[in-house]
């Protein structure tokens, strides 16, 4: 399906996302990572670090429905994939999130704005694998 | 608990940037990979905003001897290239072009109270369970593991 292209909002969302790397950099000295929060929610093995992970995720999981009641509109979300599709993604994206040590947030945003070797390698990894993964999913196999 | 509110509301400003910028749309996400069919350029201004904003704003901070709630910044600084960094990055790209949610977006869309996301993030949880396992690592608290 189309989506259309939105090149001021997406700079103003990323505008926000960077924001709040940085607000997290200078309230807690810490990489804003996504999986890395995720993952210390799951596996609370320092009881000190999961109250404010806990209160991140909680801020994070309040944003669609704060839009809502500003402008009366969800954010869209269209999922054109099927469930065991969904399934079967997100448990590559945890193996290999985990093994590659950062997502999008951690390589992505924090990882290359901190010049980041590692996530000089990572980011366009990700992002090759990504494409031809889509690639090959719609226009080779044609689902 | 100053510190928790200061983090609930970066949380916040994550979250509405990911819901403003599009990325937790994963037909967004989809077609800004499908550069052969129906491609969508949007989420290329995500990351050029938010590493700009980034780039500057570490810079500030770290003239600061230490973060505001915390002794010390907590950076990783490791440079090694390895098998496991390359070969699990290329696995998160696999599962981002199947899925097209990626742990940053289906956190807040789990927000829009949709069971999509709570499924991907689900599995999520499960790949980071295996992973931790594969590793040798409890996947256990560790008040139960010892």
């Amino acid at each position: 399906m189309e989506t259309a292209f939105t090149p001021f909002a997406s700079f103003g969302g990323g505008l926000l996302i960077g924001l709040a790397a940085v607000l997290l950099m200078l309230g807690l000295g810490r990489i804003f990572g996504a999986t890395g929060i995720l993952s210390g929610l799951i596996f609370p093995e320092r009881c000190p670090e999961f109250a404010w992970r806990a209160t991140l995720v909680l801020g994070m999981v309040m944003a669609p429905g704060l839009i809502f009641l500003a402008t009366g509109a969800w954010p869209a979300l269209d999922v054109p994939v099927s469930p065991l599709i969904i399934a079967i993604g997100g448990v590559i994206v945890g193996l290999g999130a985990s093994f590659g040590s950062g997502c999008t947030s951690g390589h992505g945003v924090c990882g290359l704005s901190r010049l980041s070797l590692r996530s000089l390698v990572a980011v366009p990894t990700f992002m090759a694998t990504a494409a031809i993964t889509v690639f090959v999913i719609r226009h080779f196999i044609g689902a | 608990m100053m510190k928790l509110i200061y983090a609930w509301a970066t949380g916040l400003v994550f979250g509405l940037g990911i819901a403003i910028s599009g990325m937790m749309n994963p037909a967004k996400v989809l077609n800004f990979f499908d550069i052969a069919g129906t491609w969508d350029l949007s989420l290329a201004f995500v990351m050029g905003g938010a590493v700009a904003v980034t780039f500057i704003g570490y810079r500030l901070v770290w003239r600061r001897a230490t973060p505001l709630f915390e002794d010390r910044f907590q950076v990783p600084n490791s440079n090694v290239i390895d098998a496991r960094l390359v070969g699990g990055s290329a696995l998160f790209g696999i599962g981002w072009g199947i899925a097209g949610f990626c742990p940053g977006a289906a956190i807040p869309a789990l927000g829009m109270g949709r069971w999509e996301v709570a499924l991907f993030l689900g599995a999520v949880g499960l790949g980071l369970a295996l992973a931790r396992i594969l590793k040798g690592q409890s996947i256990l608290p560790r008040s139960a593991s010892a």
